[in-house]
């Protein structure tokens, strides 16, 4: 529907993208803004769209609250580990779901697409019990192994699979008749093209593990173990009362490393979604 | 392993190229498989057995109760309300998400400058932190939060959101909505771009005005992509839980109790993992049924498809 735009409906157009960016855009505005007003400012009637006076010991009050650098390390060496680890599972499965011919292969890809099917939340409990039964209880092996070779890695190997396909088999012919062996053939040719498919499914392993908090909650127990999502809701007083002011400063140190690096690489976000095997 | 193909005297070797093949192939799927079947399939058994049993950890017992969780469930007086504002929940999302991210997707189609800079406000609350991004809302929706304050600026004064059962509902779904329509937004905006233009050319030689060459050409078009959002928006919408956890804790009263947050209560808080398998066996029939009909309507609603 691309067609040129009468400069009276232009205006129009960014005047309503203008009213419906504000949703989108003031939620992450007001949580840096408020992170740095002094608690008794931060209901402060009109509200102050831009902090009256500053206060930035709330930033300090993080560390001294919680082990945040040490939860910042968990949340982050484990969505490192996950990120890197779902990347090799899944193209390794992927590239032979699609490319390789083997018996019961379309079987064996139904069976692992049930992974799809089944979301962590329904198998939540006998996960417990059998990380229980291995003693791997508030450790962070759960938070790793599960999302690696579980059920979350399996859209990863979809899109994979798809990528895969879609692929033209000459270079890999070529290779074959000069007596590559297949793990060769994946490493040197098949996975360098498939870079794009790679890309998007390191940003969305990494989002999904850095979010995870239902499976934190359960697993963990300890504030020395917790990941971000679990110590962001940890900042509250002895009344149970939420201390907004540090909380949102500690959410907003969670939030803006990740919108940086979306901001500096938005197209590879963008289109990596878009042109992978999302599509259908 | 011997490789026989060394052999000079064998006509056919042992490892033939397809064996070898074969080998590889199950090589490489082995760890994903093997995965699936420990934490997927063999959890998912397990479910069910645990579903069947009375399960006490105070007293350390594991008792076989046939159907009697079942029976439990059909008699659990918070289940009807818990369904329904599941139910509430993934069809306002649903909906919401969908025709919002259809919306956007159709204004940033258009011929604009600096359109990149708005595609990459709107998708920013994707990869901002779930956690994060919760938080903030349930600052804003406090009774004298942000929200209130603007409004009461206006001289609107706004109703305390998360402790009203309908505001408290509207106000999960909306903060959900925000959080993901971006994705939706941009499979949209995809699925736009990849409509050939010579078909509006043709409409508009015919005089078809805007909104029609969008009803008979756009959406069937990209029809395809409205029923893949709407299966990943629904099964996602049933795997709600950080939201409900932080914004409402299910409150008031049961009002915003959704399917997955019941579950958790009634295993991890009470300890009742036996009734809460039972849940989760309900949970998994829903999104088996939900993702069957959807495939099903995909014979009959979607018209292009490669």
């Amino acid at each position: 529907m691309r067609t040129d735009l009468s400069p009276r409906l232009r205006v129009a157009l960014y005047g309503l993208m203008c009213v419906l960016l504000i949703p989108f855009v003031f939620p992450t505005w007001w949580m840096i803004t408020s992170s740095v007003k002094p608690i008794s400012d931060i209901f402060a009637f009109p509200p102050d769209l831009w902090p009256r006076r500053f206060d930035f010991s709330t930033y300090q009050r993080v560390f001294e609250l919680q082990p945040f650098a040490r939860q910042y390390w968990n949340s982050a060496y484990i969505a490192a580990i996950v990120t890197a680890g779902t990347m090799v599972v899944s193209s390794m499965a992927g590239y032979a779901f699609a490319r390789i011919k083997f018996p019961f292969s379309n079987a064996i890809f139904m069976i692992v697409l049930l992974g799809l099917l089944i979301p962590s939340e329904v198998t939540i409990v006998p996960l417990f019990q059998m990380f229980l039964g291995w003693g791997m209880i508030n450790t962070h092996w759960p938070l790793i192994l599960v999302p690696i070779f579980g059920a979350p890695s399996v859209f990863a190997t979809f899109v994979m699979r798809q990528f895969f396909i879609a692929l033209p088999g000459e270079l890999e012919e070529a290779a074959r008749v000069d007596g590559l062996g297949r793990f060769k053939i994946f490493w040197t040719i098949a996975l360098p093209l498939a870079k794009p498919a790679l890309g998007a499914v390191a940003i969305f392993t990494f989002l999904h593990s850095w979010n995870l908090y239902l499976e934190p909650i359960v697993f963990l127990s300890s504030t020395q173990m917790f990941t971000l999502p679990q110590a962001l809701t940890q900042f509250t007083d002895a009344y149970g009362g939420a201390m907004w002011n540090i909380q949102l400063a500690a959410a907003t140190m969670t939030a803006i490393p990740v919108l940086l690096v979306f901001i500096v690489a938005q197209k590879q976000f963008v289109e990596g979604l878009a042109h992978t095997g999302l599509k259908g | 392993m011997n490789n026989h193909s060394a052999a000079p005297n064998q006509k056919r070797p042992f490892w033939t190229i397809a064996r070898k093949d074969a080998a590889a192939g199950f090589l490489f799927i082995a760890p994903q498989t093997l995965g699936i079947i420990t934490f997927v399939l063999i959890p998912l058994g397990l479910v069910f057995y645990y579903s069947m049993h009375e399960w006490n950890v105070l007293a350390n017992t594991f008792t076989f109760v046939g159907d009697a969780n079942y029976q439990m469930l059909l008699r659990d007086p918070n289940l009807p309300p818990v369904l329904l504002a599941s139910a509430i929940f993934s069809a306002g999302l649903v909906v919401l998400n969908l025709s919002l991210a259809l919306l956007l997707a159709v204004l940033l189609d258009q011929k604009l400058k600096g359109i990149v800079v708005f595609r990459t406000l709107f998708f920013s609350p994707v990869v901002v932190s779930l956690v994060a991004w919760t938080i903030v809302w349930s600052f804003l929706l406090q009774a004298n939060g942000g929200i209130n304050g603007i409004l009461a600026v206006f001289g609107i004064e706004g109703p305390n959101w998360l402790r009203t059962p309908t505001t408290a509902m509207i106000s999960v779904v909306v903060v959900q909505v925000f959080k993901n329509v971006g994705l939706n937004m941009i499979l949209f905006l995809a699925a736009l771009q990849g409509v050939p233009k010579e078909l509006y050319e043709a409409a508009r030689v015919d005089g078809a005005s805007p909104f029609k060459q969008f009803r008979r050409i756009t959406l069937p078009m990209i029809s395809p992509t409205i029923l893949l959002t709407s299966i990943i928006t629904i099964v996602g919408s049933l795997q709600v839980f950080a939201q409900i956890a932080i914004l409402t804790k299910g409150g008031p009263g049961v009002s915003t109790t959704v399917l997955v947050y019941y579950l958790y209560q009634q295993a991890f808080q009470f300890n009742f993992f036996g009734y809460g398998s039972t849940l989760s066996i309900l949970l998994f029939l829903i999104v088996a049924v939900l993702t069957f009909i959807q495939w099903q309507m995909r014979k009959r609603i979607v018209f292009y498809e490669n």
